[in-house]
């Protein structure tokens, strides 16, 4: 099987170029995109990626598989190239290129932190733990899966253009998830911090997000919910 | 949060609504005015000239040209802080931007007061 790799060391190439490597791919199983990489890895030892769980879970091997974003691991070459084709794989776009298909995910994580993602509750702890009802505890299923991994955010062509200011899918899915918990008691303060021109309303639904998410969250619903919430506030 | 002083508002939620509200006039004032165009097969002059005479249809013409004004100015507003910033062209963005802005803010303004002369001028 040919796969294209995107190799690029910032500090001594000129520009990116798209390196060919044929692998040996064994014709009675379907290899996941990151079994096709190590193999390739093994003809090129000098090929940089992140990966680390390799089933999904760590959101390391995030990268563009013939176009689309997704997790190297957990995608078979059969949907992600199908047969006799060519494997295409590019780094996550819109973000720096530190080698090859790492990516500097710095901006991606500093917007992760505006949304102050860990629970805000003014009350005195009580003495064992904060209790919620199973049907409270039901409003965070769909937002607490999040692994991280960017595909989202790379995805969506308003973080492209306005990464320091649009928060982006990842980081929404995030801020809603403790709007949602019964727990938080920030809401107001959290809300407060959304409702300027960029960090919520750059998102034009476009749903790229959705599309790509590979643990099959929807952003675009969470950023829908935001939306109503800062309409119930500010009106 | 990310402040902006060349928005609309300054609010996102203010822009959104803006941009919503806006949208639902202009699709009435559309079909208020092929619906008139609809009903008066041979139209003339004196007619079409006497329907925007009358005063429910002057204040009508002008929500509609302050909603096509606003509409436009989120629009285009969000469209120069996508594409005309320092990302996209370097340290010269913002100074395009702000050069785009102005033109645009500029021709908004006579579009709309070049507007509420004809609606209103007599």
């Amino acid at each position: 099987m040919l796969v294209s790799i995107y190799r690029y060391n910032p500090e001594q190439d000129e520009k990116p170029v798209m390196q060919n490597i044929d692998v040996d791919v064994p014709a009675d199983r379907d290899l996941m995109v990151l079994d096709v990489l190590e193999l390739a890895k093994a003809r090129d030892p000098s090929i940089a990626y992140r990966r680390s769980c390799r089933e999904g879970v760590c959101g390391s091997d995030g990268m563009n598989i013939n176009g689309v974003n997704g997790l190297a691991c957990i995608t078979p070459i059969s949907k992600a190239a199908g047969p006799g084709r060519k494997l295409v794989l590019r780094p996550l776009p819109g973000l720096p290129v530190i080698r090859d298909l790492v990516v500097d995910l710095s901006g991606f994580y500093r917007q992760f932190e505006k949304v102050k993602p860990y629970l805000i509750n003014d009350a005195p702890p009580p003495a064992i733990e904060r209790l919620q009802s199973p049907e409270d505890r039901e409003k965070l299923d769909g937002l607490y899966e999040c692994i991280l991994c960017a595909c989202c955010s790379t995805a969506c062509p308003s973080f492209w253009w306005n990464p320091d200011k649009f928060i982006g899918p990842a980081g929404l899915l995030q801020a809603y998830r403790f709007l949602a918990d019964s727990r938080d008691t920030a809401s107001a303060a959290r809300l407060a911090a959304l409702d300027d021109p960029f960090s919520v309303f750059r998102c034009r639904g476009i749903m790229n997000c959705v599309a790509v998410c590979p643990k099959g969250l929807n952003p675009t619903r969470a950023i829908g919910h935001i939306r109503s919430m800062l309409l119930q506030q500010g009106t | 949060m990310v402040t902006n002083a060349t928005s609309l508002g300054r609010s996102g939620l203010f822009d959104w609504l803006v941009q919503r509200f806006s949208a639902l006039v202009l699709l009435a004032y559309a079909i208020c005015i092929l619906g008139s165009l609809a009903l008066t097969p041979d139209l003339e002059y004196e007619s079409w000239r006497a329907q925007f005479d009358m005063p429910a249809m002057r204040i009508f013409s002008l929500i509609a040209l302050l909603s096509l004004c606003a509409h436009a100015w989120v629009g285009i507003w969000t469209v120069t802080t996508d594409y005309l910033n320092e990302a996209q062209l370097g340290r010269a963005g913002t100074l395009i931007r702000l050069l785009a802005q102005t033109v645009c803010a500029l021709l908004t303004l006579i579009y709309l007061f070049w507007g509420i002369r004809i609606f209103w001028g007599g």
